[in-house]
Order: structure tokens, then sequence, then C-alpha cells
């Protein structure tokens, strides 16, 4: 995927600004912060629906990612159910983000730091 | 009669003294194994293999073709077996409940019955005439529960059919799988030890059990290891305690040796005698035949 | 962030004692009971409670009478018999209930309500041991493992809080749900065993769980001396998977004697049996080492 074909990104994160931590989870994560990459403005998707859920949390995560409308995931780790549904909505995810807040996560991006994975990370 | 032998802390001894009642019963009798995650009643019984049988439950299958993506299914599922991601509806068998929501809502037919193996129900038969039934849960099967309901329908048959008096080694613990093991039962024994584990959970097993209003009872195993608590619990309770099994070494090596109880000498013999007389005659005074 | 498991397939095979006696050995660590169904750590912990919460997990269908119109239907769809018509009306049986919703989207009068359930309760506390987390399920709920999940996370985010890197946890019994669920991320599974046929047999089950689940084993061999013959089996069980045995502890009261004290085997008085645990615990410090870990070439967050 060329870098710039990308659009929008979604970070998964603790809260809603871009000095919150970024969350290592992708299923139970508190939500998304999701930046539009040519205005660089945000917004923030609760990640509420999926953490209610007794099981499932991974794939609801999925479809709130697919409804965001954004071309890459940034996030810690994606268990495998989760990566089969984030397959289906064609995102791609870069995994392994070290402990950091959002904001330097999207700069981290556009400079280009983080590559993308070819398999959930578990 | 249907004698359902649990408890709330695993390894006191329900499977010792399942296998021993079932040898000493007077009555034909089946003994079936709901601890399907761990199974061992067979390993004393030894029964003859006579049935194995897989038992499956009924998970969603997508015909593309008639899928039109209106997500009717996916907005049901409360469990994420099938969602709909974009435009793909993704099934995920191993999530299903078997709650056949998705099949009954889908407008277009668009769902088939597919199968999820859950594990095996075995039946079996052994020298001294004891029918055995077995569910043995499929290891990285995460849910017990459906394949207990299933092994419990096949238990229904088997004792309908031959009216034979049930004996049931239970799972431990109180959560789901062991509150379906004593369901529809005559009467519950609890299997202890005198231990401050041991009482705790039996603690648990009585107030999450007698909600269902049966005739409860106890058998205390490794009497004289621990303390006088679990004793004590069952007088302030009235817990009747029909038996109770010394700690001794020889006993625990006979059972390493895969001996059954009731066979060990007299003693143990008359002991588990008068152990199923007693415990048929509270299922008779409060209940009714299998 | 490391994480022992101590698992068994088979119930009373010293799970919980084990653990207790780790946690008074262990320097620093957080402890967490992850047996939800019925925990015991508490009884030699002693836990002072700092915080708690109810443990919200699925859903419960109440049929509201005044809306009901008999028609059946729900009585009807119900896969799991939770719905039976008493006293002339229909009614959910919660126990039975699975919160699978279709009741509530196929009632032509809409007159099931589907609520939120409360399945039990979790604790944050504070043990001579140090910090703990534990929970009590609520009797005959299900066991999901979203239970276990939780108290994992709570788990880890002490630890991080505090600047610990070692969790200690109590796990299940069985090989459900569950136990599954308390071995993710583990970097070691401790499996309990005996030596007889369930003991052996119930091995074998939870140690191809592990191995399914790519979860490093270790075993640990109890009541050792109740017989030779399956203690070898256990032995070339071992040898054959290439578990490591990280020790034997005989058929001993000593652990009930302890318990009975309300403390660990490895606390109050030296013991040949506690100096036992002591080697073993030992013996488990080179299988908890993320170099360890590296070097199999296996990733671990």
């Amino acid at each position: 995927m060329i870098l710039s074909s990308i659009r929008r990104i979604a970070i998964t994160s603790e809260g809603p600004t871009l000095e919150n931590a970024v969350d290592p989870r992708f299923g139970r994560a508190g939500g998304f912060v999701v930046v539009d990459l040519e205005s660089m403005a945000t917004s923030y998707v609760d990640n509420d629906s999926s953490q209610v859920l007794a099981q499932g949390a991974g794939i609801q995560a999925a479809e709130n990612i697919a409804n965001a409308g954004v071309q890459v995931l940034l996030t810690g780790q994606v268990g495998p159910k989760a990566w089969t549904a984030l397959q289906a909505t064609g995102v791609r995810v870069a995994q392994g983000i070290e402990p950091m807040t959002v904001g330097e996560a999207i700069a981290r991006f556009k400079a280009g730091g983080f590559a993308f994975s070819d398999a959930p990370v578990r | 009669m249907i004698l359902a032998v649990a408890s709330g802390k695993g390894g006191t001894g329900k499977t010792m003294v399942s296998d021993s009642l079932a040898s000493v019963w007077q009555h034909p009798v089946l003994a079936v194994d709901l601890d399907v995650e761990e199974p061992n009643l067979g390993l004393f019984l030894r029964p003859e293999p006579v049935r194995d049988e897989a038992a499956c439950l009924e998970v969603p299958v997508l015909d593309p073709a008639r899928c039109n993506l209106c997500g009717a299914c996916a907005q049901l599922c409360q469990f994420k077996a099938i969602s709909l991601m974009g435009a793909q509806l993704l099934v995920f068998p191993d999530m299903c409940h078997g709650c056949g929501g998705c099949m009954r809502v889908c407008p277009q037919g668009a769902i088939q019955k597919g199968q999820r193996v859950l594990g095996r129900v075995e039946t079996g038969l052994t020298a001294s005439g004891i029918r055995c039934l077995t569910g043995r849960l499929r290891i990285g099967e995460a849910m017990s529960p459906p394949l207990i309901a299933k092994v419990r329908q096949h238990l229904r048959a088997m004792a309908d059919e031959a009216a034979l008096d049930v004996i049931i080694d239970a799972p431990p613990g109180v959560s789901c799988q062991a509150m379906m093991a004593v369901q529809d039962v005559n009467v519950i024994l609890l299997v202890t030890e005198p231990t401050p584990f041991g009482l705790h959970d039996l603690r648990l097993a009585w107030q999450a059990f007698r909600s269902l209003g049966k005739p409860m009872t106890v058998v205390i195993n490794r009497a004289g290891l621990g303390d006088e608590g679990v004793q004590s619990f069952c007088r302030e309770m009235g817990l009747q305690v029909l038996m109770e099994i010394p700690f001794r070494r020889e006993i625990a090596e006979h059972y390493a040796r895969g001996g059954v109880l009731a066979e060990f000498d007299e003693e143990m013999r008359d002991l588990f005698t008068g152990l199923a007389r007693k415990i048929a005659a509270m299922a008779g005074a409060g209940g009714h035949h299998a | 962030m490391r994480e022992l498991v101590v698992i068994s397939g088979k119930g009373g095979n010293g799970k919980t004692s084990v653990t207790a006696a780790f946690a008074y050995l262990a320097e620093q660590k957080v402890l967490c009971d992850l047996d939800v169904d019925a925990p015991d750590l508490h009884l030699i912990a002693h836990p002072a409670l700092r915080r708690s919460g109810p443990f919200l997990s699925g859903n419960l269908a109440e049929i509201d009478p005044a809306a009901c119109a008999g028609c059946g239907i729900c009585h009807g769809v119900c896969a799991y018999g939770a719905i039976q018509k008493k006293g002339g009306r229909f009614g959910v049986e919660a126990a039975a209930c699975e919160g699978c919703k279709v009741c509530v989207a196929l009632c032509p009068a809409k007159a099931i309500a589907f609520h939120d359930r409360c399945c039990g309760t979790w604790f944050e506390s504070e043990t001579r041991f140090g910090h703990m987390i534990h929970a009590q399920l609520d009797p005959g709920q299900e066991n999901s493992g979203k239970l276990v999940t939780l108290l994992k996370a709570k788990a880890r985010e002490r630890a991080a809080l505090v600047g610990l890197d070692l969790i200690l946890s109590d796990g299940a019994p069985g090989i459900g749900c569950p136990v599954i669920s308390s071995l993710s991320q583990a970097t070691l599974a401790l499996l309990a065993t005996e030596p007889t046929p369930s003991g052996l047999h119930d091995l074998k089950r939870v140690a191809e769980l592990c191995q399914g689940l790519r979860t490093r084993s270790a075993v640990l061999i109890n009541k050792a001396d109740l017989s030779a013959e399956y203690q070898a089996a256990i032995h070339a069980f071992c040898d054959a998977r290439e578990i490591p045995v990280v020790g034997h502890l005989p058929y001993d009261a000593a652990m009930t004697t302890a318990m009975v004290r309300g403390q660990a085997v490895t606390e109050g008085p030296v013991t040949p049996f506690g100096t036992r645990v002591r080697r073993i615990w030992a013996e488990l410090q080179p299988l908890l080492e993320p170099a360890w870990q590296a070097r199999s070439g296996e990733h671990q967050s």
C-alpha cells in the first residue's frame, strides 16, 4: 500500500485526545482516534460496544473500524479472529506499537516508522 | 432414581464414590460421566465400548449466492459468530452458541445448518452389567454446556428405555456445567474433604444447589485429615453426613492402581452398600423413578 | 511481564496450595486467583479488600406478563428450553437462559425485555504476599472466560503500575474456556498432576491443550510416591513431549496442615516438604526467564 493513498488512519487509544496513550489492545481498547491525514482533523470512535461483549470483542471492534472508513489501523496486538475480520475490511494493520502517545504514533507513522503486519501477533 | 454426585471442590472423590456406588447398586444402573472436560469414571469401571459417536452443535454456514448482505443475522447474533464487515459476511463457527437465531431471521434462506464437533458421546457395558455413558469434550472446544446437554438427552433415552437407575458423576464447581449436571435429579450427594478448601467449596455447592429443592446429603472423604469445620457446617445446616471415608494411604494407593473402593475390602463394600441403601431411601421418600 | 499459571486438568492436585507456597517465596509479584468458580487462594492469602465491582456479562431475557399475548412462539424458538409455561403464563428460567436474544427478536408483541446480566464480583485486595486480584462467579453462571480475562488484565495493570514484572496465577481445573483464557499470554503453565489413572489421563488432555495454544509447560507430580507405575508413565509421557518435570512432592498431609493453619506450606516452621517446594520454585526460575522465550523464537508481549 502506497503511503500517499492512505487518507484516514485509526489508532487504538485509551482516550479521545492526541495526548492519550496508545492502547496496546485492539478488541477491548478504550476507543480509536481517527485521523484525516490531509487536514489532520481528528475524531474519536468509542469502543464501548466491544468491551461489553462476553466474547467476540475483537470482531465487534473490527466492525467499528470498518464503519470508521479508515485504510490503516495502528495498535499493539490483534487476536486471530479479529485479524480475520480486519482482513475482510481491507484495512492494513501495523502491530507492536510500543508505549507512546497517539500524537507520537501519528508522527511516527507519517515518517514511515511502522511496518504492516502479515499475521496477528498471536 | 437419578443421583448426582457433585462437589464444589475438585479432587474430593466424586468419581471414586460414583464408581463404588455403581458397583454395589442393587437395581440395573446407568453410570453417567458428565465431567466432560476430564471424564474419569470409565478409567475405573472399564466398560467394553458399545458406541462412540460425535456430538455436534448446529452452526451457521453461509450460502453467498442467496445472501443480500442485509445484515439481519449479524444484527441479532449476541456472540459475534456471524458479522458483517463492510461488504463481507463472516462466520466464526467456534463462537456460535447454537441458538439458531441467524437461520430464523434470514429473509433469504441464505444460512444453512452446519456442524461444529463438540466432542464424543461414548456408551459401554462393564463385565458386571453396569451400563456406562460418557461425554468427552474435544480438546480445544471452549464450551462444555452444549455437550452436557447432548449427553443428558442420551441419559434420558437410555434410562427410560431400560428402566435404569442413574448415577451421575458431575463436574466440579458450581458454575453452569455443574448446575446442568444436577438438574432434574432425585438426590444430590456432595462429596467433600474436611479441610478449609473443602469447607469453603462445600458451602458454595450447598448454596448453589439448594435452590433446586432436591434432597442433599454429604459424604466426607479423607476423614481425619484436616479439621472439624465441615462436620460443624453440616450439623449447622442440617445436612446429613451419610458416610465418612477415612484418610488412609492404602485407600489412596488402591485408587492409584485404578481400583474401585467398594471392591477394596469387606468393610468398604459394606459401607457403600449402606450408602446405596440410604440414598435409595432418600430418593424413594422424596422422589420418583427415572 | 511474566506470568506463571498453575493448572491441572484434574481437580485436587494442589494448584492452590502450590500457588500460595510460591506466593510466599516470590519477591515481587501480583497474585491472581483465576478459579472464579470455586476460588480458594484467599483462604491462605487472607486478603484485605481494597476495591470490588460487579462483573457484567451477557444478557437475560424477561417476559412482561402484561404485554404477553400467550402465543408461545418464544417457547418454540428457544434452543435451551429456558422458556416454560407455568401457571398459565410463559416465563424465562434464568439459569437456562443463554442470552441469545432470539425470543426477544421474534416476539410479535415485543413483550420480552433483554437485561444486562450480573454474573459475579471481582476483587482487588492486599495480602501479606502482595497485591491480589480475585473474583467469585455467581452460582450457575456461564464460566465463559471473560471474568478470567478481566482478572488477568487487572493483574497486568496493577503489576505495571507498581513496577512489578511477575504474575502468579492459580488456575481452574479442566480444559474449557476459563482454562483457555487463563493461558493467554502465559510465560509458563505449570501442570500439577498425580500418579493415578485419572491424573495421567487428565494431564494428557491439558498438556495437549497447552501444546495447541503454544504455551510452554512444565509438570509437577504431587503425591508422587503413591504409584511407581504411574509416576513412570507420567515421566514417559513428559519425556516424549519434551515437557520438563520440575519436581515431585510426596503423599503427605503437610499441605493440609499448613492450610488449616491458614498458611502457605513454605511459611512457618521449616519442613522437608516445604524445602522440596522451595527447590521446585528454584527449578522454575530459568523457565520463567524472558531470555529463554526469545531463544526458542516465540513472541511474547
